[in-house]
């Protein structure tokens, strides 16, 4: 399986589509799906080092995408699809930074009902409750989260999205589990320009055939319940 | 001291469907028109190009074509009770932003809504009696008709290049269209799009069930479309990147690619994006709109426009908050029940439920943002008794599926863990073998359901936000609670392998996405005691403002909003043409 889909380049893409209504989607030759039980194949690595994680940091996101989404037949750890390096990067960037997000004052806790209601940018809530995790593991297990067993960063985990758990400082486990969460699916299913998701496997892994989506056809031939298949193509692959 | 600019004749403040209408059909009367963009400006070639628009994270996470809630947003409450608090990210709603405002990147279901919701108070007067109506529920007639709107439904379905197939022709029940429909004087420009393998299983159970299924009308055209002004529109991919994002294949009926280019064909009507208005002004005597006040978003320079006529076109939202900054209408006071800026506001309620079919495979990926198989016996039909259920409106329930973008798209059976190797496994397995069916339903007024200015929070000019108090209340409970048995009856009838529990939404949050449905705030009706604009959506109390938009709506169906937002603006673009300029003042 190559993942290059040499010529599916932009020009002919555009070439399909569009008024004239004839549909490209000849260009994207379905193949097998995947067989599952594979063991799955190791992608280039990601880039070494982070832009905005302290290395204490990154052990404890390490652990937690490696946890998330271990190292199994479906997929490397979340580590080696480069979830964490994602997340760095978005913490370092314009997101983590509160892009967005309006953040005046003042700021009541409010109800559920009333969404994300803390004075943090992402990064600056990541930083204060890494910390105040590494905090609450360490008395209650001992050990910071990267050195604990599987068992105990479930246990961990399970009580932070929970809501179970309040962070040093007052802040509130849950809003920061929230956003992690988030951020791990993003950085597992995002497209790979964006430092996850490396050779597009959890697009594989689920059979998302990514941005080449000319269906006009498809849609006729694959109206029964049959699978469409076809080598998924990210962004980089068509610029 | 702000720039003052030479007058003009109309000011239209917005460039998003509504804007594009006004600014195309005005456009014709050689008047000097200038349109007030907030967002910036878009050319689908190149802001809608693949592969960059075809970005989940950028565009359907981060909401990149949306509203910056970081510069203006509103605070949010269920009760008056409680203090609000802003919407720090966006969320629930998601409103536009830029030129096509969310026109750009919605999914285009496009519906006509019938007579009985216009006349809804007189209707279920005359059917339910006068108690039927509880107390705290300000429902009131729209003042105008289902027959009166039809000509200008026509028209906007026309331009957007709607795919559907017709109901009711002039009377005719037609096989395969909504059986519930009022009567159309003709089809729709394009036919229905094609059915995917869960809205053919859907289509056969409720078939089975006596239910009266069809194809849902949208704006992703069929078939390639050359719309009435010579307009292009491509042929629909579905391409599963749909609501949120701009379309590459020109297919979706959108204002970047219709009314918008046309009205700018015009010399005399100019468009100026990063034209963050920040008021209308009035004169002395308070009773006419002078201009408004912008500012240049690009320098800060604050800069006066004087006008004749003003035109609000800025969404729901923001054109009562708008109305609210500038003191155009008495303010809506829920304590008295008086004031009419800021009342009605309402919603949309709904339920769902997800099924599993462990041998099926229906390709989510492969959809567009408004298909679907849709049957309205719950909703449009008149028929369906509202009394046994003790309800107001009703739900339309629909199989579709816009998307199969992964990383909100992800269904898994109830009890899956979040996370680790058997929620791995679970994605995988289910992820082509899951169909979701909602219910769309109606929020009725609510005296306790309303928009103001909030007390604390301001926006980047140092402008209160506008104050959201919303909750579902009784009426919606009982609507969305009938709904989701309807919905798990059918769900059973599909045989799936495995089904979820139909779950209501009970109460609001602002967390997860609905819809970008808001409705009300600024009514239109025919008594200024309950309402702030007339039947041709102009201000009762300032006549040379008109306002757009589902602002005007006095309640909210079950059906999305812009068959009717489109529809009153063609009306209204009508009477300013041929009745207003002629003899400006009020139309009624
Ligand atoms: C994701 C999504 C999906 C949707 N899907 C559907 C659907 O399937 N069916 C349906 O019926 N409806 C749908 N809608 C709703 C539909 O898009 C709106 O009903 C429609 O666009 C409203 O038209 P409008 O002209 O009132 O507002 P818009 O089209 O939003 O235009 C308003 C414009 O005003 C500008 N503006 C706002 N404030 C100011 C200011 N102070 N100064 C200057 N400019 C300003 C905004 O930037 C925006 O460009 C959807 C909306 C979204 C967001
Ligand atoms: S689904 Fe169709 S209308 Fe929507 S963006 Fe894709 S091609 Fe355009």
């Amino acid at each position: 399986m190559t993942d290059k889909n040499s010529g599916l380049g932009r020009r002919q893409f555009l070439g399909g589509a569009g008024v004239a209504g004839v549909a490209a989607a000849a260009t994207l030759a379905p193949v097998a799906p995947a067989n599952a039980q594979a063991p799955a194949a190791a992608p280039s690595p990601p880039p070494a080092g982070y832009t905005f994680f302290q290395p204490q940091e990154a052990l404890f996101i390490e652990a937690a995408v490696d946890h998330m989404v271990p190292k199994d037949e479906l997929t490397p750890s979340g580590t080696d699809i480069g979830i964490a390096t994602y997340i760095d990067r978005a913490l370092s960037g314009g997101w983590g930074k509160g892009d967005r997000l309006y953040l005046r004052g003042p700021w009541p806790r409010g109800t559920a009902n009333q969404g994300y209601q803390l004075p943090l940018t992402p990064a600056a809530l990541y930083r204060a409750a890494i910390g105040g995790a590494n905090e609450h593991c360490r008395k209650t297990f001992g050990q910071t989260f990267d050195r604990c067993s599987a068992a105990q960063k479930e246990t961990f985990l399970q009580e932070l999205s929970g809501g179970k758990i309040t962070l040093a400082g007052g802040l509130p486990g849950r809003a920061f589990f929230g956003m992690l969460y988030q951020n791990v699916m993003e950085g597992m299913f995002a497209d790979p320009i964006y430092g996850g998701n490396r050779d597009k496997i959890a697009w594989k892994m689920i059979g998302f055939p990514g941005v080449a989506a000319n269906n006009a056809e498809n849609i006729k031939k694959y109206n029964d319940g049959r699978r469409f298949a076809a080598n998924p193509v990210g962004i980089a692959d068509m610029s | 001291m702000a720039t003052k600019l030479p007058p003009v004749d109309i000011v239209i403040i917005g460039m998003g469907w509504t804007g594009g209408i006004l600014a195309k059909e005005l456009g014709p009367t050689g008047l000097k028109i200038v349109v007030l963009e907030r967002g910036a400006p878009r050319s689908p070639q190149n802001d809608f190009a693949v592969p960059y628009i075809r970005d989940e994270l950028r565009f359907a996470q981060r909401n990149d074509m949306m509203m910056d809630v970081s510069q203006d947003t509103y605070t949010i409450r269920n009760n008056p009770s409680e203090t609000a608090l802003p919407m720090r990210r966006l969320g629930s709603f998601l409103p536009g932003e830029g030129v096509g405002g969310a026109g750009a990147h919605w999914n285009g279901v496009t519906w006509r809504w019938p007579d009985h919701e216009l006349r809804i108070r007189s209707k279920y007067e005359e059917r339910y009696g006068k108690n039927y109506i509880p107390a705290d529920m300000q429902l009131q007639d729209w003042g105008v008709s289902g027959p009166e709107l039809e000509p200008y439904y026509d028209r906007f379905e026309y331009v957007a290049g709607i795919s559907g197939k017709a109901g009711n022709l002039k009377g005719q029940i037609q096989k395969e269209g909504n059986p519930f429909e009022d009567p159309r004087a003709r089809e729709y420009p394009l036919p229905p799009l094609l059915q995917n393998h869960a809205g053919q299983i859907f289509w056969k159970a409720a078939k089975d069930l006596g239910y009266h299924p069809f194809i849902r009308p949208t704006a992703n055209a069929s078939q390639p479309y050359t719309n009435p002004d010579g307009m292009k529109i491509g042929q629909c991919q579905y391409c599963g990147f749909c609501e949120r994002f701009g379309c590459e294949a020109n297919a979706k009926g959108s204002p970047n690619i219709t009314v918008i280019p046309v009205a700018l064909r015009n010399p005399n009507v100019e468009l100026r994006t990063y034209a963050w208005v920040t008021k209308v002004l009035k004169d002395s005597t308070g009773k006419k709109a002078t201009g408004v006040l912008y500012v240049n978003v690009l320098t800060g320079e604050e800069i006066e426009q004087p006008a004749d006529l003003v035109i609000i076109a800025a969404y729901q939202l923001s054109n009562v908050h708008l109305m609210l900054v500038s003191g155009i209408g008495k303010p809506y006071d829920p304590a008295t029940q008086s004031g009419v800026v800021g009342k009605n506001y309402a919603y949309q309620a709904g339920a769902g439920v997800t099924l599993f079919f462990e041998d099926k495979s229906f390709n989510p990926f492969i959809a567009t943002g408004g298909w679907g198989t849709s049957l309205d016996d719950f909703h449009t039909n008149w028929n369906f008794d509202r009394a046994a259920h003790g309800g107001i409106g009703g739900a339309y329930i629909t199989v579709g599926g816009s998307n199969g973008r992964p990383i909100a798209y992800r269904p898994v059976p109830g009890g899956t863990p979040q996370w680790g190797s058997e929620w791995k496994r679970a994605v995988a397995k289910w992820y082509h073998s899951a169909v979701s069916i909602s219910a769309s339903a109606s929020v009725m007024p609510n005296r306790v359901n309303y928009l103001d200015l909030d007390p604390t929070y301001t926006n980047r000019f140092g402008q209160p936000l506008m104050r959201m108090t919303f909750d579902f209340r009784e009426n919606e409970h009982k609507l969305v609670k009938h709904a989701a048995g309807i919905i798990g009856g059918i769900g059973k009838a599909m045989k799936p392998t495995r089904m979820g529990t139909p779950t209501p939404r009970l109460s609001w949050s602002v967390v997860p996405y609905q819809s970008t449905h808001n409705t009300g705030g600024a009514v239109m009706g025919i008594d200024p005691n309950t309402s702030a604009l007339n039947q041709h959506c102009q201000s009762w109390d300032l006549s040379n403002v008109f306002v757009t938009g589902a602002s005007a709506f006095p309640h909210n169906s079950g059906y999305n909003p812009t068959g009717p937002v489109g529809a009153l603006a063609y009306r209204m673009a009508d009477a300013i043409r041929e009745k207003y300029l002629k003899r400006p003042g009020l139309l009624i």
